[in-house]
């Protein structure tokens, strides 16, 4: 029973408040605006005392730098305040409900912060003497264990620094793989038009010609299509499973089965992994390599666009071609095989992708997260993640037209089109009209594959309560853009600055701050 | 489970409201042979904070911590001291939760501090632009070495010998897929680069040329000379920086003419962290903005006339061009952008140009008292904070040794250089602010006594 049963309801809307007189600062009481650093600060101000050295003789050569390089100072009151007053302008998890589809916007436990800055893990650097980071291999080691098992695969690269970075390492395993068995010459992969923008990106960038694969009316890979393209040149398929139109590919192993019996290997893009995690093993689907994004499902902080991780877990086809560097246990120790031991046993390694080891410090964090969950809080994790998102398709699909809702269930996501808005209103309109109801927008116009496409991923993490306001609120917008109402066009009206001309950012790009010329500034 | 908010009650009303008999309906799509029926066998339950926290500060307490110790690794991460204001503001949630700015009404603070990096970062470099960030200053050089080709159309790339010897594995993983050709060299032991081998290598294929400043060894080169015979060929100069705090004390490449500027930020704000994450710095010159790779932030109006911030010429992007994208690069380093602009925010010119003198001075004085140590040679003329010593004897050995004696005394060449004999003498040592004039005594004391 909850206690709070007749509390707060988010039909509780209250009118708006008026604008009011305008001040001085152009500030609204806590809605400060803030300066840049090239404005308030100074060349001669710094917010750091140091300890005096001894001044001996200089070893710069010809080099010394003798022009300023007009880097701003602030003191620490300064830097605090500054950031401070930019941090309010962010929407983030810890303000609210953050439905961003294919992003996995879940809680980021503060536990993982305080783990990952122990001294042991924070302050050791990747190039000490093995036998003073035993723990830290360990902890690498511990993790590698839990994502093979979790995916049912043989092996795993820790190294790669994000999705896109794991999708490249998986893309060259398999190129490797085909080269070694004198299958170079399969030089096409296969993508789904619903795909993420990286998946045609990495393979391109390996050096792979891209063949986009339909989607059928339901919203799924085109099997019979797919089949069809299927041959002597192509290298392979990547396929995301839950796909990005928020559906499980039911024919995933026939669509392994018949990619392997063409000669070809299997790449899946793990994005969506929690949706299914501890409830379902990729490796049971017949896929060859899939990267796992801690910042999404192991819950590392997406800290405003990175720093991610993007381990990629193999089959045994691929195993041998994980890239470097690999840490094995040996005995009771931990040993980094690199370029100089890669020879012994990892000969078909594909090379070093990154310098060092991998994201440790998100490792930590991620191996954290995994360990409070447990194998029975993964599994609840994936069981609420689709719970939630079904919650929201079904209580919207009266107001938002949901394309793929009748043939059954979604997993983590629900998506949603504008068809039926008002003429001249879009899903654009629907997005900033909820960040003045107080929420990130869901993604939008991704995927492609639908006409104005609205992706709502609510992830686990969120209560009832929470989804309830935002489905009346969704509602809410919804309605006023089916009904055209002109206030909609102009939204966000509440948030720390209206539509903002993006047009204009690329027609003539301001990068970088400069000095405004000095006649201007004498005016 | 304290981090899932449904209870048990919520979940048989919101099943009631799908329509759904059970959770296992939901996952009807997934075909049977592929259902778990249970948590899967042989992985613990879950664990409380307490029961966590115990577990991996055990495993922290196993490593020997670079500030309990005499230190002097560097080779590419490099330890300062990071202000407490730093990890306090990279901590405030609205940065640590937000996502990429793709909504910017609703994310200008994020916005905002990308706009101040990327001129810190440009300022810092001697560049015309920067980007808002790569994975780190490997992945930064091999995409920058990417991008020469795609401006020259060229595929030829000459690294120099005194590049980080993994940000040329890196470039040689990638290179034998996408065919590029890369002209490299194993350095020596000499006070030397390898300048003149680079100037007279340029030739009408080559792309671009790769040097480190300061470089592997700790040398310092006049990029002035190689940026002019690349130029006199059409080809770029691309610098890489993987000490950033040295610019403080040195001309900036981009005053030197290069063309492409990239670097490891690790050293300002960020942490060892042993390797990762880290911060990729990456600025050129203005004309070769629209081939730049990764996100950028760009200064623009809103509906109502105020100056606000989006990202910005994203039909470079790989979620706009797909297959034909300038990288596939998407997430990036955001948090430690973030970290790197606050700690140059609180040192600004005065505090940086301080900073660097100060590793300066501190790394003279400890390259003096060492290359007293019998047999020890220093094999620099020039360098910033990190230099190279040759020892009598070989290194790996001494080091491992060293470090049963809680000293953690450089970076090998042998670890660097497997199997290279010429360099398996050598020993990279970094001095910076955190060093103390004891630490350098323990050491000079310490190695005379295992080289005797």
């Amino acid at each position: 029973m909850t206690i709070n049963a007749s509390g707060w309801r988010p039909e509780m809307s209250t009118a708006h408040a008026s604008t009011g007189p305008a001040t001085f600062t152009g500030n609204r009481a806590l809605m400060l605006d803030e300066a840049l650093i090239f404005e308030i600060g100074s060349t001669e101000t710094t917010g750091v005392d140091f300890i005096p050295v001894q001044v001996g003789s200089s070893r710069l050569g010809a080099l010394a730098r003798h022009v300023e390089i007009g880097l701003p100072g602030l003191s620490e009151p300064e830097t605090v305040r500054h950031y401070t007053r930019l941090s309010r302008q962010n929407y983030a998890i810890d303000l609210g409900f953050f439905p961003l589809g294919s992003c996995t916007m879940k809680h980021n436990p503060r536990l993982n912060e305080r783990m990952a800055r122990l001294p042991g893990f924070a302050d050791i650097h990747p190039l000490a003497p093995v036998d003073t980071v035993q723990g830290a291999l360990q902890l690498v080691h511990e993790l590698a264990h839990w994502l093979v098992t979790l995916t049912g695969m043989s092996a795993v690269a820790m190294s790669p620094k994000a999705g896109a970075h794991g999708e490249l390492c998986g893309i060259l395993a398999i190129r490797a793989a085909l080269e070694a068995r004198g299958e170079g010459d399969r030089k096409i992969i296969l993508v789904p038009e619903s795909a993420h923008g990286t998946n045609p990106a990495t393979a391109a960038f390996a050096g792979y010609q891209v063949e986009d694969i339909p989607a059928t009316p339901e919203g799924r890979v085109d099997l019979a299509a797919l089949m069809a393209r299927l041959g002597p040149d192509v290298a392979g398929v990547m396929i995301t499973n839950p796909n990005t139109c928020g559906l499980f590919e039911r024919d995933m192993r026939k669509i392994s089965d018949a990619v392997h019996a063409a000669g070809g290997l299997v790449y899946c893009d793990g994005a969506n992994f929690n949706a299914i995690v501890g409830r379902v093993r990729p490796g049971d689907l017949g896929i060859d390599a899939m990267h796992i994004n801690l910042h999404k499902t192991f819950s590392t902080p997406h800290g405003g666009g990175g720093p991610g991780s993007g381990p990629v877990v193999f089959s045994e086809a691929l195993a041998p071609f994980a890239p470097l560097p690999i840490i094995e246990k040996s005995g009771d120790h931990y040993v980094i095989i690199e370029e100089e031991t890669a020879a012994d046993h990892h000969a078909q390694s594909f090379g070093r992708m990154v310098a060092f080891h991998g994201q440790m410090g998100m490792f930590t964090r991620a191996l954290s997260y995994i360990m409070s969950h447990g194998a029975d809080g993964l599994r609840q994790v994936a069981e609420d993640a689709v719970l939630n998102a079904n919650y929201v398709l079904r209580s919207l699909e009266d107001v938002l037209h949901a394309p793929f809702a009748a043939t059954g269930p979604c997993m983590h996501e629900a998506l949603f089109s504008d068809d039926g808005m008002a003429e001249g209103f879009s899903t654009l309109d629907i997005a900033k009209g909820l960040i003045d109801e107080g929420f990130h927008p869901m993604t939008v116009y991704f995927p492609l594959v639908v006409h104005g496409a609205m992706l709502v991923e609510p992830t686990e993490t969120e209560s009832k309560v929470a989804l309830d306001q935002f489905i009346g609120a969704l509602r809410s917008v919804a309605e006023r853009a089916r009904a055209g109402d002109p206030a909609l066009k102009s939204a966000p009206h509440f948030a720390p600055r209206a539509r903002l001309d993006e047009t204009l950012a690329a027609r003539k790009p301001v990068l970088v701050w400069k000095e405004a010329p000095l006649a201007e500034a004498a005016e | 489970m304290r981090y899932l908010p449904l209870t048990q009650s919520d979940r048989q009303a919101m099943l009631a409201t799908i329509g759904a008999p059970s959770i296992d309906a939901l996952f009807v799509d997934v075909p049977d042979v592929a259902q778990l029926d249970g948590p899967i066998h042989g992985l613990p339950m879950h664990a409380s904070e307490l029961a966590v926290e115990r577990h991996l500060s055990t495993l922290a307490r196993k490593n020997m911590v670079a500030g309990d110790v005499p230190f002097f690794l560097g080779c590419g991460a490099y330890k300062h001291h990071v202000p407490a204001s730093v990890d306090h503001i990279i901590q405030r949630g609205e940065f640590l939760t937000a996502y990429t700015p793709y909504q910017p009404e609703i994310a200008q603070g994020t916005l905002q501090m990308l706009f101040e990096f990327q001129t810190q970062v440009a300022r810092l470099l001697g560049t015309d632009v920067a980007n808002a960030s790569m994975y780190d200053g490997s992945t930064a050089c091999w995409e920058a070495i990417v991008m020469a080709r795609r401006i020259t159309k060229r595929g030829k790339a000459l690294l120099s010998a005194g590049l980080h010897p993994h940000y040329v594995s890196v470039a040689k993983t990638m290179a034998t897929f996408t065919g590029d050709l890369l002209d490299t060299a194993i350095p020596t032991l000499t006070a030397d680069t390898d300048a003149d081998r680079l100037i007279a290598a340029i030739d009408d294929d080559t792309s671009c040329v790769v040097v480190q400043y300061p470089d592997i060894l700790g040398r310092i080169t006049d990029l002035s000379r190689i940026a002019a015979a690349a130029h006199a060929k059409k080809a770029l100069l691309i610098a890489v920086v993987t000490e950033p705090v040295a610019l403080g004390a040195l001309k900036s490449p981009g005053e030197m003419d290069a063309d492409i500027v990239v670097g490891e930020g690790q050293s300002i704000g960020v942490g060892l962290q042993f390797g990762g994450p880290y911060v990729g710095l990456f600025g050129c010159k203005e004309k070769y903005l629209r081939q730049m790779p990764g996100r950028l932030c760009g200064e623009t109006l809103d509906a109502t006339g105020k100056r606000g911030f989006v990202l910005t010429l994203s039909t470079r992007e790989q979620h706009i061009r797909r297959e034909k994208a300038t990288s596939n690069i998407c997430t990036n380093s955001g948090l430690c952008a973030l970290a790197f602009s606050v700690h140059m925010t609180l040192l600004g010119e005065k505090g940086l140009r301080t900073l660097a003198m100060n590793n300066h001075h501190g790394a003279v004085a400890a390259a003096d008292r060492l290359a007293r140590v019998p047999g020890v040679e220093l094999i620099n003329t020039s360098f910033f904070n990190e230099f190279t010593l040759k020892l009598p004897k070989e290194a790996r050995p001494i080091v491992r040794k060293l470090a049963d004696r809680r000293i953690l005394a450089g970076v090998s060449l042998g670890r660097l250089y497997p199997g290279e004999d010429s360099l398996k003498n050598g020993l990279v040592v970094a001095v910076t602010e955190t060093t103390t004039a004891d630490d350098v005594e323990i050491l000079a004391t310490a190695l005379t006594e295992v080289l005797a």
